[in-house]
């Protein structure tokens, strides 16, 4: 199974390299562009030591990929972990909703239109 | 629909989701402080929760389990840092093995406001995960199906 392949250290990983402003960043240029490392670093105040780690980073979670072409190091965004991370945070949000969902069955239990409530705001 | 907003919190591992609810609050309370009205919402229907321990005080906790489909079960408890009636609880969220021993590192913090809103009541609920007890979660409760088959936009993690 896809998911079972990212238990436990891997998805630690993954989660740990997106808690970070600078790393979400550097996967938003990463993915409509393929810059070099060097590029990269150019666009923040910090290190090319620094921007490396964090690729690093990134690339230990899978998220971006590094590809050497000459005597660069290419930088692209791995589209399905990506999307794999975003959907284990909608899922958490998927579960939260159904309790609610569920919840306001309880306080109203669905045997007739709660919605519609005869008594009132009909003729507004 | 009662969820209003839902907030996504990529650096801390968050979910803020606000509901409101056409019901007074000591109602939307009882849902939390009745175990049997609790039973009804907390898992969903293809693992629905039974709660054998029900202590909503500070420092006392709640003990449940949930059965799958083929009849497995899951247990799972709640140990509760701080309530006030009926406005807000706090707990933290987190599965034990068969013996009901606590597993270590799945772990939830929940935190749940309630506040009158005119006639209505509105629910604030934060959910503070770690990774690793998301995916246990996501596992016990059978959802991988559903996950896997949710499109995800790229787009929308790349707009945060």
């Amino acid at each position: 199974m896809v998911v079972g392949e990212l238990r436990d250290e891997a998805v630690d990983h993954l989660f740990h390299a997106l808690a970070d402003a600078t790393r979400r960043d550097i996967l938003r240029r990463c993915a409509g562009d393929e810059p070099s490392v060097s590029r990269l670093a150019a666009a923040y105040p910090m290190s090319f030591a620094a921007v490396q780690k964090h690729v690093a980073v990134l690339e230990h979670a899978g998220l971006v990929t590094k590809q050497r072409r000459g005597r660069e190091q290419l930088v692209r965004t791995d589209p399905g972990a990506v999307r794999w991370a975003r959907q284990a945070l909608d899922q958490l949000e998927m579960a939260w909703r159904g309790r609610v969902d569920r919840m306001s069955e309880v306080l109203a239990p669905p045997v007739t239109q709660r919605e519609h409530n005869p008594t009132r705001g009909r003729d507004r | 629909m009662s969820v209003t907003s839902v907030d996504k919190d990529f650096d801390n591992l968050t979910v803020t989701l606000v509901a409101e609810f056409d019901a007074p609050i000591e109602r939307v309370w009882q849902l939390w402080a009745d175990p049997r009205q609790l039973e009804r919402w907390w898992g969903p229907s293809s693992h629905p929760a039974t709660v054998e321990k029900h202590d909503l005080t500070t420092g006392g906790e709640v003990l449940y389990f949930m059965t799958g489909p083929d009849g497995e079960r899951s247990r799972a408890w709640w140990r509760i840092t701080s309530v006030t009636p009926p406005t807000s609880l706090e707990f933290t969220d987190g599965f034990a093995d068969q013996d009901g021993t606590p597993i270590a590192g799945t772990t939830t913090t929940v935190q749940v406001r309630l506040a009158h809103h005119d006639d209505r009541t509105r629910m604030e609920v934060r959910s503070i995960f770690d990774s690793r007890e998301h995916m246990e979660q996501l596992d016990r409760m059978g959802a991988i199906e559903v996950f896997q088959q949710t499109v995800g936009q790229m787009d929308a993690l790349l707009a945060d």
